[in-house]
């Protein structure tokens, strides 16, 4: 039984505040069977070698945005990651790259979910609207210009794929300013003009130099790279236009 | 926030991209390969007097302007971001040397080319 | 509150040689190192300009040096790195442009790439025929 057992060997970066100076590798030998994900792999050693390990985790299904890791050093979720795709070879797990390291494999998010909320990650109505008056209608095509953006699951996956983000955490990054440009493409939305003085800014879309792996990385094919991009041609037409003619509401 | 005024380097990086990428290829294999190296062009093509000629025609200095000028900017705001990448962060003495180096060349351009 | 925040001790990775952690990363790097020889070029040109301004003479100086095999070697480098210039240029393209959208269909990331260098191509080709 037991020698037919396939086993891999996973590399976690430890960190507890209590008692390490700095982040360390720590070795564990899994059992496996193909279908077990990273997460399940993670889950056994917590369950069965070490109960100390500490990572997030919870729908197991990739949608609730909270297994990224690095995984062999790419930004992945745990729980959409196979161990067969490693097995011979060992594999290494550490935290997110360019946040703090809370804990093992948990990073500090509290940056990330401050800037989330600055942009206003809701539709903001042009005017009220009473109940009398139904429901928005939107063409395909204007569902079109933000329903991939629309997909992000919050992962965090794009900010460790971010060296902007890593060198200057000031740049609010490329998940959040994806959603950015979801809710200002949406044609319901009326808050375009609240969400641009940020956008317009050094932290805002001017902070990205096109890196691009964060579309690469990003589990859910939101493309932040082209979100942000696709905003700079007109963000610099308003920095010029705005001499010449009256700043209109929210454009 | 404040707003940034990156869109003023931005346009001319962008603009310089673009034709490195439409022109530049064909410019430095006739420049710097084809005529010095006499291989498919003679060397008359880069004639003084051509050259003169080329360059006291309005069509002539405005092509060479844009050459010159949008190459650097377009180099410039990458060299820019290179340093940040490096390290070296948006300071006074990177600004200097990434804008100021380039404006300065800019003005020179102007200057050699007008009079012609 | 303050209990707990003192087991804390978040720790801060260094970026050091960040570039090196992923070959997305040197890929992007070597993108925008193309700069330094765009620059270049740009400087060669402009003291070919200011020869110009000078008359005949400091002219065929320069159109000299040009001619020295460390030159053509150079400018050989340089025209690789412009034409690593024009395929990145339009690799990163999709990224910059609106969403264009063909009878509701997104228009894919390499159509745009392909019909960008394409032009490219045959805006270079059409340059060196008139040169000719
Ligand atoms: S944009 Fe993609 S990678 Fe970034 S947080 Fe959203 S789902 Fe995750
Ligand atoms: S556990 Fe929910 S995304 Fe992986």
């Amino acid at each position: 039984m037991a020698d037919t057992t396939k086993t891999i060997e996973i590399e976690v970066l430890r960190y507890r505040p209590e008692q390490d100076k700095e982040p360390f590798f720590q070795t564990y030998t899994v059992p496996f069977e193909d279908d077990w994900s990273v997460l399940q792999g993670l889950q056994y050693i917590k369950d069965d070698l070490d109960g100390t390990l500490s990572f997030r985790w919870s729908c197991r299904m990739a949608i609730c945005g909270s297994c990224g890791m690095m995984i062999d050093g790419k930004p992945r979720l745990a729980c959409r990651t196979f161990l067969r795709h490693y097995h011979p070879n060992k594999l290494r797990v550490g935290p997110l790259e360019h946040f703090p390291i809370e804990r093992d494999l948990v990073v500090v998010v509290e940056d990330f979910i401050r800037k989330l909320e600055s942009i206003k990650p809701y539709i903001i109505p042009k005017e009220p609207r009473k109940l009398e008056q139904g429901e928005y209608l939107q063409t395909p095509a204007q569902l079109e210009q933000f329903r991939q953006f629309s997909g992000c699951i919050n992962c965090m996956l794009c900010y460790a794929a971010c060296p902007q983000y890593g060198l200057d955490s000031k740049f609010t990054g490329p998940g959040v300013l994806a959603l950015m440009h979801r809710y200002n493409a949406d044609s319901r939305d009326g808050g375009r003009g609240e969400r641009m003085a940020l956008g317009h800014s050094e932290e805002g879309f001017w902070g990205c130099t096109a890196v691009t792996y964060c579309s690469e990385v990003c589990p859910k094919d939101v493309d932040p790279a082209n979100a942000i991009n696709q905003n700079k041609m007109g963000s610099a037409i308003d920095y010029f236009l705005r001499f010449v003619a009256p700043r209109g509401a929210g454009k | 926030m404040t707003r940034s005024n990156a869109p003023l380097v931005w346009s001319l990086f962008g603009a310089g991209g673009v034709l490195a990428a439409l022109v530049g290829p064909a410019l430095v294999f006739v420049t710097g390969i084809a005529v010095p190296a006499g291989i498919l062009m003679s060397h008359d093509l880069m004639s003084y007097q051509r050259m003169f000629g080329f360059a006291q025609s309005w069509a002539g200095k405005i092509i060479i302007l844009a050459v010159i000028v949008l190459f650097l900017w377009h180099a410039a705001l990458r060299i820019f971001h290179m340093l940040h990448d490096f390290g070296i962060h948006p300071g006074v003495a990177s600004k200097l040397i990434c804008f100021g180096l380039p404006f300065l060349c800019t003005v020179a351009a102007f200057y050699w080319v007008l009079p012609i | 509150m303050s209990a707990q925040m003192d087991k804390r001790r978040p720790y801060v990775r260094s970026m050091n040689s960040w570039w090196k952690r992923d070959p997305f990363f040197v890929r992007y790097m070597v993108m925008e190192a193309t700069s330094v020889l765009v620059a270049l070029y740009a400087v060669i040109l402009l003291v070919g300009l200011l020869r110009l301004s000078q008359g005949e003479a400091a002219f065929n100086g320069w159109l000299g040096a040009l001619e020295s095999g460390p030159s053509i070697l150079l400018h050989v480098l340089i025209l690789v790195v412009f034409l690593y210039h024009l395929w990145s240029w339009f690799k990163v393209m999709p990224k910059t442009l609106p969403m264009i959208f063909v009878n509701g269909k997104k228009l894919p990331a390499d159509t745009i790439t392909y019909t960008g260098v394409l032009l490219a191509v045959v805006v270079n080709l059409i340059v060196l025929i008139i040169l000719v």
